[in-house]
């Protein structure tokens, strides 16, 4: 007994599917089980009261067929105009989709679901259309009858004999919000007939005779009732999961279709639909690429595409297998995931295949172990048709041929050598010996031949009567019997392990691809690259030209630069891949949607959503992407995605965490800034509070000594805040270095002129070359070096000590050296008093920012600065100045005029 | 009644600013104007006639560049232009656009009181004709006719050049030259980019006229903008 206990896997679906319908457009569905039950008329009766409700209603497009009641139920509604096509001769009336996009109505009709639309259309089927309108959650109405219902497509052919074209998949039908059942006893319907409510009279007559016979119409009613039954029985599960029933979850059953290329699948495929949708389980369609099979025609390829396609319209998930054994793998497969029944096809070869090669059916059944094996028939009508449309083109490799005629004719060389010595048996095995040699390096047909030939000339030259192909011995066709049924064995077996073997060379090429791309694309951490690396990997596997399209910052779309092997991607082009863009789904060459395009467009879909579209633009423009192709296209786009998520996500937290760092550096600085600058302020003010308030009392000198303190107190500030200023300024780079070639004891001098009042307290020791080169430098940044730097000095030097400046030439640098007597820097405070919050423990007021400027600008000009402490005592700063560049040429006086 | 009853026009948009000037110049009996706007400004020099004007870049309704432009097309008055502008480059502009000297904030009275005074003199008519013979300034002593200089009583060798640099810097003393003016009065406007000429010469010539020339009393250096003679 199986656990019926909830799966955590389709709780977590249930929520997500949840979270995407909230977003989408409600679909309710008018569903009938003939033309004529009045759907449309219960569609527009609908849709004029919920315009009565207020709702905004729009028409996008409603068939009246001439019904005068339906048409008086149109007045007062908004009818979007149609898109008139041109088509084989006609003007077409078809839905305009971009025009009801761009409308945005809350509710949109679109009448016959079904619909097929014409080839310039965006997409194939009107279906499709209603998909897009839900996704941009608009809601929509509908109407469909029964017969249109993919997987009752073939029943309604049985039942009535008319081949229904439009068709539209169940899985859509299923996710309809609502459905509603149109129904009319067929005996009233018949009586609308007659009354010419439905068709014009001439028409109706025939359609009398077709399709609306009663018996058909009650067949077509017990459809549509059971269709709907079942869906309001799949609305009602729904509704008990939700409400928290838990009983009934269904035990895990999985159903399997095996599908080949043969029409007949497509009954398989509608069958295997019907019975997971009675059953509520997922289905799995099955191809497996047997080594038989290996070389299907193109033709054989793009039916069994069509197939899987189709059966993943339905709903299916599809699967391709590689095996020697078909019946093996499809056993390992269902084993695998669980499945609980396999369907197959009945098998149309003759009876003798089976018994002389075996039969994967008898080996399925035999093997199936508690799997239930459901074998359906096909249909012979279908199956002459369609293989009548497939011609098999005889593949003449000359090269083959020339193998198996070389082969024979040695081996007869070889054999007449050996005739006179050795027994006939012997002879044999020579040819049997040629034959595997042909067949590892030719093809069926050669190998075939040369068995054939092999035995006839074995006939001819060995057999008496020898040059003939008359047999004396009775006895010896058996020998021929034996030997080409041994032959003819061997061919085969030889060639399905080499085809295997080539199977599995192409899978691995596939996967090894793939691991390349991910591989290469794993290192890189700028998007321009991984979109090369995409573009060559991707081109590369699929022989086609690729376009990488990222949403730029204005919102469009735009093909990214990269290198070779890409296509210029035209305005047409660019709406296809928008498309794909704003619906997550592929689009153009060899899909349902927009075909028309040259090229295939596929979503870049990473976790966070779409980052951008890959266009695929195939070298041989006649080869259109198989399903399992696309899938494997999808892998290496969706690789390409999530590397370019991965660069996004890792630019977005380095940008936040380098915001964080500047915040946080942006707050040290502030406080240490407001810190340095509070305490002048607090002096000024209360030097200037006392000469306000107590101005009489005060005698001169104390005047004087207040007035002294402000306007020491106010340099200080100015000093500070055009350090601050410059600090900032540099590093946000709203100055740059404005080198010059300068003369240094020029800007030395300014600097002591400026400070030449506070210099009388200390002597200076000024050490510099008579001949000093121009040196190349900013002036205002360099002066302000060398103020700070001095100041620095100053303020820690006793007074009466020396305050040395000390210039030394290097080659290509020149070194200063500002030394002072004071205390020194403590050990190992060397650096820190650079950085830019730190002073130095013993009061160094307000030199953290005047030092740090100070590194600041000397790195700006690719210089070097660092502190020492000096022997006897105190600190020495010193910085060097690259001399880069060739000094500017100086003319002579005697030159000049 | 002597020169110093002189009017000075204030074109300044801070209150507090203006308060601290009138005060200065009040306090040296210079007759004082102010205007809060650059069109204030610009019809009471053409109203009043004021012997210098005070011009802070900073205006609220003109750019003081634009002012001074506009102020050139019609009238010679001296301006002397105070800015808290850090950029050199605007100090230079305004001095190629025609202000006679600049004041960067903050600045002391001493200061501007200093240059008010050399703005003044350099606009008085008895000094236009450039006649005087013999220019004096502490030991130095230049004699213009015989083309000598000397350095109390020794005399200083000049080559031609730093001859006609000293010259074009004593000729504007106490005004600030920029060093494309002085590359076109000295080399001529061929040279104007190679602003390293003067700087060469400038240390050659400081060598042999100031007594320290790493702080030197005349030859001034204004960082990023050119030189000043200072009497």
């Amino acid at each position: 007994m199986e656990t019926k206990r909830p799966d955590p896997d389709k709780l977590l679906e249930r929520a997500v599917s949840e979270e995407k319908r909230q977003r989408q457009g409600k679909m309710k569905i008018f569903f009938g089980a003939a033309p004529g039950v009045g759907k449309t008329f219960a569609m527009l009766g609908a849709a004029q009261k919920r315009r009565e409700e207020g709702v905004d209603v729009v028409v996008g497009i409603v068939e009246t067929h001439g019904r005068k009641e339906t048409e008086t139920l149109l007045d007062g509604l908004e009818i979007l105009p149609p898109r008139t096509q041109h088509h084989r001769g006609r003007d077409i009336r078809e839905f305009d989709i971009d025009a009801a996009l761009a409308r945005n109505p809350s509710l949109i009709i679109v009448d016959e679901l079904a619909h097929a639309n014409t080839s310039e259309s965006r997409h194939k089927k009107r279906w499709q259309d209603v998909q897009e309108l839900l996704c941009a959650g608009i809601s929509v109405y509908t109407t469909v009858n029964v017969q249109h219902l993919e997987s009752l497509n073939d029943i309604v052919r049985q039942i009535t004999g008319v081949i229904v074209r439009e068709t539209f998949p169940d899985s859509f039908l299923d996710r309809a919000d609502e459905i509603e059942l149109i129904d009319l006893s067929p005996d009233d319907l018949l009586q609308r007939l007659k009354e010419g409510k439905v068709y014009i009279p001439e028409q109706a007559q025939k359609a009398m005779e077709n399709f609306f016979r009663k018996g058909n119409l009650i067949a077509l009613r017990e459809l549509a009732l059971r269709r709907t039954a079942e869906q309001v029985d799949e609305q009602m599960e729904t509704y008990r999961r939700d409400a928290g029933v838990r009983d009934i979850w269904p035990a895990a059953e999985r159903i399997l279709v095996c599908i080949g290329p043969n029409p007949r699948s497509i009954r398989l495929i509608r069958a295997a639909r019907r019975m997971a949708a009675g059953m509520k389980t997922e289905w799995i369609a099955v191809h497996v690429e047997a080594p038989s099979h290996i070389k299907p025609s193109e033709e054989d390829l793009k039916i069994l595409a069509e197939h899987m396609r189709l059966a993943e319209s339905l709903g299916a998930q599809t699967v391709t297998l590689t095996g020697y054994k078909a019946s093996e793998e499809i056993l390992n497969y269902a084993r695998q995931r669980n499945v609980s029944k396999i369907i197959v096809g009945k098998p149309t070869h003759p009876h003798w295949r089976d018994k002389l090669f075996g039969s994967p059916l008898d080996e399925i059944v035999r093997g199936s172990g508690d799997i239930e094996i459901y074998v359906i028939t096909g249909d012979a009508a279908e199956t002459t048709a369609k293989s009548s449309a497939r011609p098999i083109p005889p593949q003449i490799n000359a090269k083959e041929w020339f193998w198996c005629l070389g082969a024979v004719s040695i081996c007869t060389a070889i054999a007449g050598f050996m005739f006179p010595y050795f027994d006939r048996t012997d002879i044999a095995m020579i040819y049997l010996l040629g034959i595997v040699i042909t067949s590892t390096r030719t093809g069926r047909w050669p190998a075939l031949a040369a068995t054939l030939m092999s035995v006839a000339a074995f006939d001819f030259f060995f057999i008496p009567p020898y040059f003939t192909f008359a047999v004396n011995d009775i006895r010896f066709l058996v020998t021929f019997g034996v030997m080409f049924v041994v032959a003819y064995v061997i061919t085969r077996l030889t060639l399905q392990i080499r085809e295997l073997a080539e199977a599995s060379r192409k899978r691995e090429r596939s996967t090894a691809a793939l691991y390349a791309l991910s591989r290469e694309l794993a290192r890189e951490r700028k998007k321009g690259r991984i979109f090369d690396i995409a573009v060559k990997h991707i081109s590369e596997v699929f022989q086609s030209q690729i376009v990488i399209l990222v949403l730029e910052e204005h919102g469009e779309l735009t093909a990214s630069e990269t290198g070779v092997g890409t296509f210029a991607v035209d305005q047409k082009e660019l709406g296809v891949a928008r498309w794909v863009f704003d619906n997550r789904q592929s689009a153009g060459l060899g899909t349902d949607t927009l075909p028309g395009a040259k090229a295939l467009y596929l979503p870049m879909i990473a976790s966070s959503g779409v980052v951008g579209v890959v266009g695929v633009l195939p070298e041989n423009t006649q080869k259109v992407f198989d399903l399992e192709n696309i899938h494997f296209l999808e892998s290496f786009v969706n690789q390409t995605g999530m590397a370019m998520e991965r660069v996004i996500l890792a630019k977005e937290a380095n940008e936040e965490r380098l915001k964080a760092e500047a915040q946080n550096v942006r707050n040290t600085f502030l406080s240490s800034v407001s810190h340095d600058l509070r305490s002048p302020l607090a002096v000024v003010a209360g030097a200037a509070s006392t000469l306000l308030e107590k101005e009489a009392s005060l005698d001169r000198p104390a005047r004087l000594e207040l007035l002294r303190t402000i306007h020491e107190e106010t340099d200080r500030l100015e000093r500070i805040i055009r350090n601050v200023l410059n600090l900032t300024r540099l590093e946000s780079g709203a100055i740059g270095v404005k080198k010059e070639w300068q003369a240094l004891e020029e800007i030395i001098g300014v600097v002591l002129n400026r400070i030449s009042e506070r210099l009388n307290e200390c002597p200076l020791e000024l050490k510099i070359p008579p001949s000093l080169p121009l040196i190349p430098f900013d002036t205002l940044l360099m002066e302000q070096v060398l103020s700070n730097l001095m100041e620095n000095a100053l303020r820690h030097t006793p007074t009466g000590t020396p305050i040395e400046i000390i210039v030394t030439p290097q080659k290509s640098a020149v070194m200063i050296e500002i030394a002072d007597r004071g205390p020194g820097i403590p050990v190992n405070e060397e650096e820190v008093i650079f950085s830019k919050f730190t002073r130095g423990t013993n009061t160094r007021m307000g030199a953290g920012i005047g030092l740090s400027i100070c590194r600041a600008i000397i790195e700006a000009h690719g210089g070097r600065i660092w502190a020492e402490n000096r022997k006897g005592g105190g600190a020495v700063f010193k910085f060097i100045i690259p001399i880069e560049g060739t000094p500017p040429h100086m003319i002579s006086e005697k030159e000049l005029p | 009644m002597t020169e110093n009853q002189a009017i000075v026009l204030l074109i300044e948009d801070e209150r507090q600013m203006r308060r601290f000037l009138r005060v200065a110049l009040e306090s040296e009996k210079y007759g004082v104007l102010e205007a809060e706007t650059a069109a204030d400004g610009l019809s009471q020099v053409a109203t009043r006639n004021p012997d210098v004007v005070l011009l802070d870049l900073g205006l609220p309704d003109l750019d003081g560049l634009e002012v001074i432009e506009k102020l050139r097309e019609w009238s010679a008055v001296p301006v002397i232009v105070i800015s808290a502008r850090e950029k050199e480059g605007d100090k230079i502009k305004a001095l190629d656009r025609g202000a006679d000297d600049y004041l960067t904030k903050p600045f002391g009275a001493g200061e501007l009181l200093a240059r008010i005074r050399v703005a003044l003199r350099h606009a008085s008519p008895k000094n236009q004709d450039q006649g005087e013979a013999v220019f004096v300034a502490a030991d130095l002593r230049i004699d213009f006719l015989k083309r000598q200089v000397f350095c109390g009583t020794r005399k200083i060798h000049l080559t031609p050049i730093e001859y006609r640099l000293l010259t074009v810097l004593v000729k504007n003393a106490g005004k600030v030259m920029t060093h494309r003016h002085i590359i076109r009065e000295v080399w001529g406007p061929l040279y104007v980019e190679q602003t390293h000429y003067v700087r060469v010469f400038m240390n050659q010539l400081r060598k042999k006229i100031e007594t320290d020339s790493t702080r030197p009393r005349f030859l001034l250096n204004e960082p990023g903008i050119g030189y000043r003679f200072k009497e």
